[in-house]
């Protein structure tokens, strides 16, 4: 790329925030898979091609440094009797008034996984599948169950938001 | 730029006013983190050029510099973007909006146009000129604070007498201008001659250099 990476953050860093989020739930561990890579894309532009999807290649770093920060979490848990704590605590994101980014953590995870690459990275049914497993067509049906139930907490959130009015 | 562009077509998921609206990030997030990442790269030694912008009395300039350097200090009339994307395409296309490196060099801007600072003392990096050009503008520091020279006494200076047209165009192409003073050289019979930011802003720092 002979483009300054500047743009490529300004285009696409809320697109890479919003995957993080919702692949590790609304936490530092977002942050750091974002700045992980965005850090990773940066060693690598001056080599990348100029015709590549930028968007869809950022999408698909933020897959691998996801995870990898899943992985390091998975290292440093001490084994106990206790339940595992679910991703991330969801921190009241800012504006976050439908509650959509705990319904995304909720969601089942190959929901959860297919909503965040492919309805909000953006990614093709089968490239998606490439990163998380199955066929295009689970995907696609994954997805579509995902945006069915967050739309449903959408509606019932802005009913109660009518309703205190 | 092609691969910068082929996202702006249909997407067949949510559009984007429907995932901006689920999906709220906050602003200041974002600012946070685009600075954290630019912090990390100066550190890791990742960044061709860092930039930043400083308000100034002749409009916002663009600071650049690479790790050898001041290299671009750009008028908004220049534009900013043409200016970034050069530096993309002949130093390096890891460029980032990274203020630490700029530091120094924005605060004796600042006192330079406060009227306290006469002479710049930051390393600078001619990468974007070359040859005569480059000759002449690394000369042209040596014209002291409040002083002018005649593109002619310039074209002397640097032993080339008849170069007085290539002396215009080393000036007319400084690529750090202020720092590196072309508003001090003016026509033989006095007049301005040009300036990249403008007569107005030539006319300026005249101003703001005889009145100190």
């Amino acid at each position: 790329m002979r483009t300054p990476f500047e743009v490529a953050v300004e285009r696409y860093g809320t697109t890479v925030l919003r995957v993080c989020r919702a692949v590790l739930g609304p936490g530092p561990d977002a942050e750091d898979a974002w700045s992980e890579t965005f850090l990773a894309a940066l060693r690598a532009w001056p080599d990348l091609d100029e015709d590549t999807n930028v968007e869809a290649w950022l999408v698909r770093v933020a897959h691998r440094r996801a995870v990898d920060v899943v992985r390091a979490r998975e290292r440093r848990a001490i084994p106990t009797d206790e339940p595992p704590e679910p991703p991330s605590a969801p921190d009241p994101a800012d504006g976050d008034e439908y509650g959509l980014w705990e319904a995304v953590a909720a969601l089942p995870e190959r929901q959860r996984l297919a909503v965040a690459y492919h309805y909000l990275g953006g990614l093709p049914h089968a490239e998606t599948a490439a990163l998380i497993g199955g066929g295009a067509d689970a995907v696609r049906r994954a997805a579509a169950d995902g945006v069915k139930s967050l739309r449903r907490t959408y509606r019932a959130a802005e009913r109660t938001k009518g309703a205190s009015r | 730029m092609t691969g910068m562009t082929n996202d702006d077509g249909p997407r067949t998921t949510g559009t984007g006013a429907d995932t901006r609206t689920l999906f709220p990030v906050a602003d200041g997030d974002l600012a946070r983190l685009r600075a954290r990442l630019s912090g990390a790269a100066e550190d890791l030694g990742l960044l061709d050029v860092a930039y930043r912008t400083l308000d100034t009395p002749i409009g916002p300039l663009l600071l650049a510099a690479t790790e050898r350097g001041l290299v671009r200090v750009a008028f908004e009339s220049e534009g900013f973007d043409a200016a970034l994307e050069t530096l993309a395409e002949r130093v390096g296309p890891r460029v980032l909006e990274a203020p630490r490196r700029l530091d120094t060099v924005a605060r004796e801007l600042e006192e330079y146009f406060a009227g306290g600072r006469h002479v710049f003392d930051v390393p600078l990096d001619f990468a974007l000129s070359s040859g005569f050009r480059r000759e002449v503008q690394r000369r042209l520091p040596h014209i002291d604070y409040g002083r002018t020279r005649s593109y002619k006494q310039v074209a002397e200076l640097v032993g080339n007498p008849r170069a007085v047209r290539a002396v215009g165009t080393a000036c007319a192409t400084n690529p750090l201008p202020v720092v590196v003073p072309c508003h001090r050289v003016l026509r033989t019979d006095g007049g301005l001659g040009g300036y990249i930011g403008g007569l107005d802003a030539k006319r300026t720092l005249l101003d703001l250099e005889r009145a100190a």
